[in-house]
């Protein structure tokens, strides 16, 4: 069933939408991950406008995030203090990241610069999740290895500005949730990706937050970035397709409820080794397509 | 979406032979919607003349072409640096229609001479005009030539040669193609009675595209009151999250 995007002015296989918002459902059912890094390389491919695919995927992050939070608040797992200080980064970077955006589409260079930031970006973390899947699986054998030591002292509790923050029992800087927030603000902003491979990590590692507040902390954060970033996008550029986000939104939540019941029939070390090969081919297409002499020299620009 | 058939009385040039078109098109408008893939334009029409047709003229051609809203672009081309494809040189186009079709009862170049071609701007070299290139870029007709492959490959531009046909020096017919990606607005049909390779008569009339339904608000809003579609693509896109995951729970039960 074809369907004309609004705003993409493109017309579309309906069923095709909804099955990739389906599969990047299946993928964060599945790994607890939002997305949004694959998602927005597959509508690339499916030849909507990078602009649109980017400033819609902000869209449909939004939206996937809010039923994620309100199950998060059930469970009591966000710490609100550290949540506003990764918003209040993130805005910024937000702000940031959309004027970044308009003027490398004004310079006709916005294409190039998402596909290049793409090809880094899922090259790194299909390549580390590819050697840490395998180690996992010779941790497997191994019992002990597990027990890894948690760094409690590093130059991030030399910082000042501490503050203390109940729900994650700390008291640390801060600067650090602040700097990530507005790093993953930028990366909303130009990449249309919710930016969890990053922070959840540099929760964890750089910060010390305990994990079980660490999802819910970045939902929280993921939710109003990336609102404001739509808002952003809609008002400076139009290139948010409501139309496309609710489709994808849709099979998004289908495809959640598959992943959730695939996890639980897979093994965690297989499924990260897939995982990581889908991240690696996604990677490898978008830069044999800057490599590759084009079919066609010529394109249309902004207009 | 087939609007009652409208006959347009067309105002003739001049002409020595006095003959004039009586044209229909098949629509006045077209609307744009979510399932809209594309319309067929059916075009139609007869030729009136006072006198009975003179048996030592050579036969009547017939070129029917039709021009969207021109829309501003810029073309941009590929070069590879640093082992990679990026955009460098770029040109803009002021002037070329969104959407352009020409239809004949043959080969144009056969049937009409360059001069008078040139003269009622007739063909797809035609089309893109008022280039703006870089000062250090000389040539641009390669830029022009690749809106029109671009345009064709879109189907958004299409040369139908042959496909009007004319029954009896006096009625026609085609059908002309329009694809879901055409844009909004007042597209002129331009009919043109050829005769010894010379355009002896010209009509004009005017099809009005829109986008229909929840789409053309979708596309109004967003470039009228961006904020307020902002705001509501977020609400949607929340509401549709919510929903669906509540929905899921419900199955679920």
């Amino acid at each position: 069933m074809q369907i004309y995007l609004p705003i993409a002015e493109v017309s579309v296989d309906a069923l095709l939408l909804l099955g990739i918002g389906a599969m990047v459902g299946i993928l964060s059912g599945m790994f607890g991950v939002g997305g949004g890094f694959i998602l927005t390389p597959l509508l690339f491919f499916i030849g909507i406008p990078p602009a649109v695919a980017v400033a819609t995927a902000a869209n449909q992050i939004a939206g996937s995030s809010f039923s994620a939070l309100l199950a998060h608040l059930k469970r009591k797992t966000v710490d609100f203090k550290m949540g506003l200080i990764l918003m209040a980064g993130g805005l910024l970077g937000s702000l940031v990241g959309v004027q970044l955006f308009d003027m490398l589409r004004a310079a006709g260079q916005f294409e190039l610069v998402i596909s290049l930031l793409y090809v880094v970006m899922l090259g790194t973390i299909g390549g580390l999740m590819f050697v840490e899947s395998l180690r996992a699986l010779r941790r497997a054998k191994d019992p002990n290895a597990l027990l890894a030591p948690r760094k409690r002292h590093s130059w991030v509790h030399r910082l000042p500005l501490k503050m203390r923050f109940r729900t994650s029992q700390l008291y640390v800087s801060a600067i650090p949730p602040f700097v990530i927030g507005a790093l993953v603000g930028v990366l909303a902003a130009i990449m249309g990706v919710g930016g969890g491979f990053i922070m959840v990590p540099a929760m964890i590692y750089v910060i010390g937050m305990p994990t079980k507040v660490v999802v819910g902390t970045s939902v929280f954060q993921f939710l109003f970035v990336t609102a404001f970033t739509t808002l952003m996008h809609a008002v400076n550029s139009q290139t948010v397709d409501v139309m496309l986000a609710v489709i994808l939104l849709v099979g998004g939540v289908i495809g959640a409820q598959i992943g959730v019941g695939l996890a639980a029939k897979l093994r965690a070390e297989q499924l990260r080794i897939l995982l990581a090969l889908l991240v690696l081919g996604v990677c490898l297409k978008l830069a044999l397509d800057l490599v590759l002499v084009p079919a066609e020299l010529y394109s249309f620009g902004r207009n | 979406m087939l609007r009652a058939l409208a006959l347009v009385l067309a105002l003739a040039l001049p002409a020595k032979a006095e003959e004039t078109f009586v044209t229909g098109l098949s629509t006045e408008e077209i609307a744009l919607t979510a399932d809209f893939t594309g319309s067929e334009l059916f075009v139609f029409g007869a030729i009136r003349r006072d006198a009975p047709i003179d048996p030592d003229v050579d036969p009547l051609d017939i070129v029917i072409t039709i021009k969207g809203p021109p829309n501003p672009l810029t073309v941009r081309r590929k070069e590879r640096r640093f082992g990679i494809w990026i955009n460098t040189e770029s040109v803009d186009v002021r002037d070329a229609p969104s959407f352009y079709a020409i239809a004949t009862t043959g080969p144009l170049r056969e049937i009409l001479t360059e001069t008078q071609r040139l003269r009622f701007q007739i063909g797809m070299d035609q089309a893109v005009r008022k280039v703006e290139g870089h000062p250090t870029l000389e040539d641009t007709s390669s830029f022009t030539e690749a809106v029109v492959r671009l345009r064709e490959k879109q189907e958004l531009y299409e040369v139908l040669d042959g496909e009007v046909s004319l029954a009896e020096e006096t009625l026609f017919q085609t059908r002309i193609a329009m694809p879901a990606n055409i844009v909004e607005g007042d597209y002129a049909a331009e009919f043109f009675l050829v005769r010894d390779r010379s355009v002896i008569s010209t009509a004009q009339t005017v099809i009005v595209v829109q986008k229909a339904g929840i789409e053309r608000w979708i596309f109004n809003l967003s470039q009228q009151r961006p904020l307020a579609y902002g705001i509501m693509s977020v609400l949607v896109a929340l509401l549709a999250g919510w929903l669906a995951a509540a929905a899921f729970r419900l199955i679920k039960r």
